[in-house]
């Protein structure tokens, strides 16, 4: 939608605006590898583009960038590692899914925080209207009154 | 002369506004008829102002008048006719004019249909609308005004930006807007209900229509802009996880469990200060939207801070909306009397489970949209949070709010049988097994969530047509009656079915294309051919071609099944040439449910070209789904119950009572 509309401005601006991410050059002879390229590349970020993976954008830093993560993998490092690389290189920025950290905490847990909340307000109230309704917990009844309550039944009977 | 009318116009609805904002409020809490009196015709000249501008700033655009600053930046005497119309809203300014006239139509709409609303509640809800508007309004007129005149006025535009130049694209803003916009009613109604300090199941009556109506316009509106980025963006994707996008799903969320959280006040007295939150709490997130959108804030936090005036206004804006009807809501709600009592396995229970996880996907996507610029503008570390943190978050939720769905409208009021709806549920149940069997079957273990998508996908389908059948009691009538009965069922009854069946039907839309499609990329020669989960592509040539306000190459492919031509393709690679701005138009052809894409990359030698080329597999369900949802909202809308001005519920007993239609006399 529109963000795409900023994002090709930014690419067009920047890149040369072919409309082609992973070109056929770039794609690795090891199907394998070229998947784990693939999988890498939908997680990273092109950083000159507005919410577009390296994946998906079509700016020469995009294509820098898949080169440079095919060239990791093809020297041997491991998802993490290229991951690691990428980071040291370019910051956290580069990640479209943000490590839990500290600093993170609040965007990870808003979510299932607010899930338990929903549920444990809803328990609250629903305890809250049972006492409310259903006040009266009557005390067991002594023998005295069991004895009379018997009777009175025998007596429909 | 006529621009300068309807910049005048414009102004005059601003002084209308400021009556309409303080007039009947003062009417409504002193309960003075004649002060009362004049909001619905307000609202209704407010409209008319408004439409004039609007027609005012449509004429500057066909004349292309481009001593008009805003026709001389976005329009071009070569466009076609229907972007020079379109153009009107494709920029700042116009949309903002677009925005406030599908505001004041709304109003207009309640002060001309809501002649069996309390006099107060409309009065009041026509205040309050007033005050939404004159926010607006303002907004145009300081900061935003499309009718700006420049001096020494240019003999060309600069054209309309070429993406928007799109028959998706121009048919986009209006759809989102009514749904946007619409859910302003709602707000006012409910703001309306705080002032007066009543509220009761005939206010959930007199709104539910409103927010079905928004629902049913948002619905098809993201569904567009979805559609269009997919076969305008050249990659094959159809949903980003962009701020802009979550700008128009957050609403969406939110009016999703508002519309259900109004059932369960309507039927059972209950959720009250529920559903009047979650009716601020949607409005707002459209007010959101538009702020994220219009103030510039997502390209950069400090773009926003370089450039103030639009950005900081609609900040406050959205403050003083948010914040009033919340201090507003932590004041009054307190005064509205909770009803009816529910166990919680129950149909209400069922409803409450859905707002549960619906609140938290819109928290998820809320959060996972405003945290980086929070943080950016706090501690100024920059992260990114994209599609794989949406994944992460957000699925999760859907998926016990998906295997809950068939069971929401099978559970009894008050207290329901899980056991006994299970049993009615057991045919979808069964179907839902076979499916995840068969795709198993078919694709192997290497994908093991996907037939479980499937799985899911179609137990809420099922399920949906369970509703239906378990209705009308097929198995203990008989057919014929069954079918007689099918006929009598109410209108939102139907309605559930049908959104249900459509979000099923979307589900399975997204799986299968995600799951199963293929994907080609290569460079191809003349000549050429490559298979495409077997189908035959080749590529024939690279021709060129020229447009009215463009010049493309054309790509020609040829589609084979088994040596049979199916279908000829034409991906093409435009430039438009007033801004010299490159598109890329894909080259789709559909097989059924599924499609074949066809995208053009970079040209090589000799004749050569860059492809992508897919195969996906039943991806046009994700959009057929959404018209399912939208036709759903219809339906519902079109239940007597809720019809405005219809009989009361006794009269209309007499004339349809018994199973079958009394014979005519």
């Amino acid at each position: 939608m529109l963000r795409s509309i900023f994002a090709l401005l930014l690419c067009a601006a920047v890149g040369l605006g072919s409309a082609l991410a992973v070109t056929p050059d770039e794609v690795l002879d090891d199907p394998v590898l070229e998947e784990r390229a693939r999988d890498l590349s939908r997680n990273l970020r092109c950083m000159v583009c507005q919410n577009e993976s390296i994946d998906e954008s079509n700016a020469p830093l995009a294509k820098d960038l898949r080169v440079l993560v095919r060239e990791r993998l093809v020297a041997g490092d491991s998802n993490d590692q290229v991951i690691d690389f990428l980071v040291g290189r370019y910051g956290e920025y580069v990640l479209l899914k943000p490590r839990f950290a500290a600093h993170t905490l609040v965007l990870w847990a808003a979510a299932p925080v607010a899930l338990l909340a929903g549920i444990g307000g809803l328990i609250m109230v629903v305890r809250r209207r049972r006492d409310r309704f259903n006040p009266v917990s009557a005390p067991p009844l002594d023998a005295d009154e069991q004895a009379r309550l018997d009777a009175l039944l025998k007596t429909k009977d | 002369m006529i621009v300068e009318i309807g910049h005048y116009a414009l102004v005059l609805t601003f002084a209308l506004t400021l009556i309409q904002s303080v007039v009947p409020v003062y009417g409504a809490i002193k309960e003075d008829e004649r002060l009362m009196a004049i909001a619905s015709p307000v609202s209704m000249a407010m409209f008319l102002l408004v439409l004039l501008s609007f027609i005012a700033l449509t004429y500057a655009y066909l004349a292309s008048d481009f001593s008009v600053q805003n026709v001389w930046e976005n329009s071009h005497s070569a466009k076609p006719l229907i972007y020079k119309i379109t153009g009107v809203w494709g920029n700042h300014e116009g949309s903002l004019l677009l925005w406030v006239l599908i505001l004041v139509f709304f109003g207009a709409l309640v002060g001309f249909f809501g002649a069996n609303l309390p006099a107060p509640l409309r009065a009041a809800t026509l205040g309050v609308q007033g005050w939404v508007t004159a926010g607006f309004v303002l907004f145009m007129l300081a900061t935003s005004n499309p009718f700006n005149r420049i001096p020494n006025a240019p003999m060309e535009g600069n054209d309309l930006n070429p993406l928007l130049q799109d028959i998706g694209l121009a048919i986009h803003p209006p759809l989102l807007y009514i749904g946007y916009v619409g859910f302003s009613i709602t707000f006012s109604f409910a703001v309306a209900a705080l002032i007066l300090g009543r509220i009761d199941a005939a206010w959930a009556r007199w709104v539910r229509p409103w927010t079905l109506l928004a629902w049913c316009f948002l619905t098809l509106g993201i569904s567009m802009g979805s559609y269009w980025a997919y076969y305008e963006l050249g990659w094959g994707g159809w949903w980003f996880w962009d701020p802009v996008e979550n700008a128009s799903f957050m609403p969406w969320l939110a009016g999703t469990a508002m519309l259900h959280s109004a059932i369960v006040m309507e039927k059972r007295d209950a959720l009250k200060v529920w559903t009047v939150l979650l009716a601020i709490f949607t409005f707002s997130l459209s007010l959101l939207g538009t702020f994220l959108v219009r103030s510039g804030v997502l390209t950069s936090v400090h773009a926003f801070a370089v450039d103030p005036a639009r950005g900081v206004f609609i900040l406050v804006l959205l403050c003083l909306f948010i914040g009033g009807s919340l201090s507003l809501y932590a004041w009054r709600a307190p005064l509205l009397k909770q009803g009816g009592l529910f166990a919680p396995m129950s149909r209400e229970g069922a409803l409450v489970f859905n707002n549960l996880f619906l609140t938290a996907a819109t928290v998820a996507v809320l959060v996972g949209t405003l945290y980086p610029l929070a943080l950016d503008a706090v501690t100024g570390e920059k992260i990114s949070v994209g599609p794989p943190f949406f994944n992460l978050t957000f699925g999760p939720l859907m998926i016990p709010l998906l295997m809950a769905v068939p069971y929401g409208p099978i559970l009894a009021w008050k207290r329901g049988d899980l056991l006994a709806a299970t049993q009615r549920l057991y045919a979808a149940f069964g179907l839902a097994i076979l499916f995840t069997l068969v795709t198993f079957w078919m694709w192997g273990m290497d994908r093991v969530l996907a037939p479980l998508g499937v799985g899911l996908a179609v137990w809420v389908m099922a399920g949906s047509i369970a509703e239906i059948v378990t209705r009308v009691k097929v198995a203990e009538i008989g057919f014929g009656r069954g079918f007689a009965r099918l006929k009598g069922l109410p209108g939102s009854a139907w309605g559930t079915a049908t959104a249900h069946f459509g979000i099923g039907v979307t589900v399975l839309g997204i799986v299968t294309s995600t799951a199963f499609q293929d994907e080609k990329v290569l460079t191809m020669a003349p000549g050429d051919t490559v298979d495409v989960s077997g189908y035959a592509l080749t590529f024939d040539g690279l021709a060129p071609s020229r447009g009215a306000n463009y010049v493309e190459d054309v790509g020609h492919f040829t589609v084979r099944k088994g040596g049979v031509v199916i279908a000829e393709l034409e991906p093409s690679k435009r430039l438009y040439t007033a801004r010299q701005f490159p598109t890329t138009e894909a080259g789709i052809h559909t097989l059924v449910l599924s499609q074949i894409y066809v995208s053009l990359g970079e040209p090589r030698d000799n004749g050569s070209i860059d492809v992508r080329a897919y195969y996906k597999p039943l991806i046009t369900l994700i959009w057929i789904g959404t018209l399912f949802m939208a036709l759903g909202a219809v339906f519902s809308m079109a239940d007597r119950r809720l019809r405005v001005g219809a009989p009361k519920p006794a009269a209309r007993r007499d004339r349809t009572d018994g199973a079958a239609p009394a014979p005519a006399e």
